[in-house]
């Protein structure tokens, strides 16, 4: 499709009323959601059986449209399907669902029952997505429109009001005025640091003359998040408006969009939307034909978690090797290849047209006192509604995690949230009504971080998991200095020791001292941070280490080496079901026969405990004592009479 | 001409636009440590040894004076319990990488007798061959800025990080040979065999545990 110049904000004005035209308000649209997680459960499947069904239906064209969008943020359910103007959310659809769907829901105007959420407290089945507690709690400020966006075409954008933000900045502000609209609004950096963004954007702005960078950080890596690729995948246009106003406020006159190598599609549909943007005018010379010039371009990351710290990034964007450098002169001032330079995250600069739109006062109306406005967090871990929420500052942890979240899988007690991945900590159970808030988390040790939220059970180890984040960015340091270098190495040699029962006494002086020098002295922020797992898990857990160390015991029974199975002889009912399951055969018994475990055999994979029917509940795990002598052989089972 | 004048543990300094707090002490005699620095190359900032505490509007942070760029006012601290500390456990994070048959040698053993630190505290969780170098980038640097040539690189990241000659342009170490006596640990001269240049592998010519 050809796409005509706007030369002026009244045709772009138009061209959105045209667009919307074309649409009836009662047409029904067939949104099937193709974000990462749905695809891997085979949405696209069920778009192009969507796609068909429509035409094999008759209804093609005006009639009823299919769409394929981002994410909609309810992975746990995928693939997700919602079907406007009803909006009705069918969950795991599979494509042969399609026909009746479009059969009955489209054209019969009925709900299919068993398509519908069932909500795991009440049992109730829900028709409407907004009503569905998972998305009922949430306040979607930037991650909203994915839902209604096919994120390749950029008219879907234009549509629900995009560049109209753009629009308003360029045609009636002044640069000075969009600074100060975003320095009220007191938006802070979304990638971790939680810098005022007004105030990083003035910095440059004030810099020098001469040509200036804004670039977008789409290097997103922690473990378990992936906000940014949502966005960036469903919503481009909303980061590439956000970066033009910005550009525009600061005066910078190129913009790089910094997507990281692991994300395909979200460089396909960069790159797309600038391709589209600049067809528009709304890229390029004579923006909105109101004389302001800005050319981006995307860039594509080597693949290096380290390349996310910002003087890593644009030495990566320069074609060097994406490694940090000191920064006492401030990127801010000079960046890449010396012009000053303004690097945001990709959520902070989809903020950017919510706030020029709606105004400093709404934005800054939603959230705490230090913190305003709305974060995205992937809540992932063991919680029941895994996905992507967007919930307004200052809610708790517990609203989240409980409400929003549907609490922990299997009736589960809850342990930890880990916040801020492997820069951040974990939160302990006292503090879940906290509320979140930048300065909050950090008060906890932990950090705000760019929004990754694992939830951890009874099951899991706070001594494993702060191994696990150490081996994380032991692997991703950068290697430069020695705090970081070193001080992972050690720690993850000490704490895969205490994990495997090798623990001495001292070893909790060693992590403090180690810790405590690599957050005063390394290059970056990776290295400063990088202790943070293993200090917040120290302070709330500490026991679990003495555990480890004194007793060689796991008290979660999560440390594969300080933990042995063995089957409760007097529970045994012989029902062989651990048995059949035990993939390297290592349980013996028969019918009426007390089974028992060979230990040489046992690789405490877990599936026999997890097996053994809770009725019996004869699978113990046993930690820091000695393991019973297996039974007698020829032990039969004894069994209570049935009366 | 010195126009900045800053405060170095109690003492009024002078100092150039564009120095760092690390050149400024020096001028003015006041020792602070170092490892990865060198006068012919520019600072990289990796060893973190030259750490010191500098206070600004009454708040005080550790900077790595190699690279903190001298400004008026300013009150640095060279050595203060917090300092002493990131020295001490640095170079005991280090010695091991580096310890000849279990003994540190040169600068390392220098600075860790001055700061108490105990060379072979975590020895016993270093549980790869000692490669001797500190990966302090003298080398790499010095061939990239002063020869202009890149014959010697970093390769890998991480604990993975390394040292190697780059088969292609080596050819020009035969006569050059200026890393041999920036290295601190000795490495380079002494594991270096000549013989190797012509057709070595990557792997070969510095020999060290990846």
């Amino acid at each position: 499709m050809s796409r005509k110049r706007i030369s002026s904000p009244e045709e772009l004005e138009a061209l959105g009323s045209r667009v919307l035209s074309r649409r009836e308000p009662d047409r029904p649209v067939i949104t099937v959601c193709t974000g990462t997680a749905c695809q891997a459960y085979g949405s696209l499947e069920v778009y192009r059986r969507f796609v068909d069904e429509v035409k094999r239906q008759g209804l093609q064209g005006a009639v009823v449209e299919a769409k394929a969008t981002g994410c909609h943020g309810f992975c746990e359910q995928g693939p997700v399907v919602v079907i406007f103007p009803q909006e009705i959310c069918y969950v795991k659809v599979k494509p042969e669902d399609a026909p009746e769907i479009v059969s009955a829901t489209v054209k019969g105007r009925q709900v299919i029952e068993r398509l519908l959420y069932e909500d795991p407290v009440t049992g109730r089945r829900i028709a409407k997505a907004s009503d569905i507690p998972f998305y009922h709690h949430q306040v979607r400020v930037v991650f909203g429109d994915n839902q209604y966006i096919d994120p390749k075409e950029i008219d879907d954008y234009i549509a629900l009001g995009g560049y109209s933000a753009l629009s308003k900045a360029l045609s009636r502000m002044t640069p000075e005025l969009v600074l100060e609209e975003i320095k009220r609004s007191r938006l802070r950096g979304r990638g971790g640091g939680g810098f005022p963004t007004g105030v990083k954007w003035e910095t440059t702005r004030s810099a020098s003359r001469g040509s200036k960078y804004v670039v977008v950080n789409c290097d997103e890596g922690d473990p378990g998040a992936y906000m940014d690729r949502s966005i960036m995948e469903g919503n481009p246009h909303a980061v590439l408006e956000g970066l033009i106003i910005g550009a525009y406020a600061i005066g910078a006159d190129e913009g790089i969009v910094y997507v990281r190598q692991e994300y395909p599609i979200a460089y396909e549909n960069t790159m797309l939307a600038i391709e589209h943007a600049q067809e528009y005018g709304l890229l390029g010379k004579d923006i909105l034909g109101l004389g302001f010039n800005f050319h981006v371009v995307a860039h594509r990351g080597a693949g290096a978690f380290v390349s996310g710290e910002s003087t890593a990034l644009m030495s990566a964007i320069e074609g060097k090797v994406g490694e940090p450098r000191m920064k006492y002169i401030h990127t801010a001032v000079s960046g890449i290849k010396g012009r000053p330079t303004c690097l945001n995250n990709v959520e902070t600069w989809a903020n950017v047209p919510v706030i020029i739109n709606r105004g400093a006062e709404w934005f800054s109306s939603i959230g705490t006192e230090g913190s305003k406005g709305s974060k995205i967090f992937s809540l992932v871990g063991k919680v029941n509604n895994t996905g992507l929420v967007e919930v307004p500052m200052g809610m708790t942890l517990r609203k989240l995690i409980y409400d929003i979240g549907g609490g922990i899988p299997k009736e589960k007690r809850f342990k930890a949230v880990q916040t801020g991945g492997p820069s951040g900590g974990v939160i302990p159970e006292q503090y879940l009504d906290t509320p979140i808030d930048f300065e909050e988390l950090n008060k906890l040790g932990s950090m705000m971080g760019s929004g990754g939220m694992v939830v951890m059970d009874e099951d899991t180890c706070m001594v494993d998991t702060a191994r696990y984040f150490v081996g994380f960015c032991c692997e991703e340091s950068c290697g430069q200095c020695i705090p970081c270098r070193e001080g992972l190495r050690t720690l993850r040699e000490i704490l895969t020791d205490i994990c495997e029962g090798r623990g001495e006494e001292g070893d909790i002086e060693a992590i403090q001292d180690i810790a405590s020098v690599m957050e005063d002295a390394s290059l970056c922020a990776l290295g400063s941070t990088a202790a943070n797992p293993v200090l917040t898990t120290l302070k709330y857990f500490k026991d679990e280490y003495e555990a480890h160390i004194k007793e060689k015991r796991c008290p979660a029974h999560a440390c594969k080496a300080l933990t042995a199975y063995y089957i409760d002889p007097v529970k045994c009912s012989a029902c062989m079901i651990c048995a059949n399951n035990c993939p390297t055969e290592a349980i013996h018994g028969e019918k009426n026969m007390v089974h028992w475990i060979e230990r040489e055999k046992c690789i405490k994979c877990n599936t026999c405990f997890e097996v053994c029917p809770p009725r019996f509940s004869a699978v113990m795990r046993i930690s820091g004592e000695p393991l019973p002598p297996p039974p007698a052989p020829g032990t039969r089972v004894v069994r209570e009479k049935k009366r | 001409m010195k126009t900045i004048t800053l405060q170095i543990d109690g003492e009024e300094v002078g100092a150039k636009p564009g120095m760092t707090v690390l050149e400024a002490a020096r001028e003015a005699g006041i020792d602070i440590p170092t490892l990865c620095d060198h006068d012919e190359i520019k600072p990289y900032g990796v060893c973190r040894i030259c750490s010191v505490e500098v206070e600004r509007k009454g708040k005080s942070r550790v900077v790595v004076s190699c690279g903190f760029p001298v400004e008026q006012g300013l009150v640095v601290k060279t050595r203060s319990p917090r300092i002493d500390r990131i020295r001490k456990v640095i170079l005991e994070l280090v010695a091991p990488t580096t310890t000849l048959d279990g003994q540190a040698a040169g600068d390392i053993k220098r600075i860790a007798g001055e700061y108490g630190a105990d060379v072979h505290r975590f020895e016993s969780r270093f549980r790869t061959k000692p490669t001797r170098c500190i990966l302090c980038g003298r080398c790499v640097r010095y061939c990239d800025e002063v020869m202009g040539e890149s014959a010697i690189g970093f390769v890998g990241r991480g604990v993975d990080r390394r040292v190697v000659f780059f088969p292609e342009k080596a050819r020009v170490c035969i006569t050059c040979q200026g890393c041999f006596n920036l290295c601190p640990t000795g490495k380079i001269a002494s594991e270096t065999d000549f013989v190797v240049f012509d057709g070595f592998s990557v792997e070969d010519c510095l020999p060290g545990e990846r």
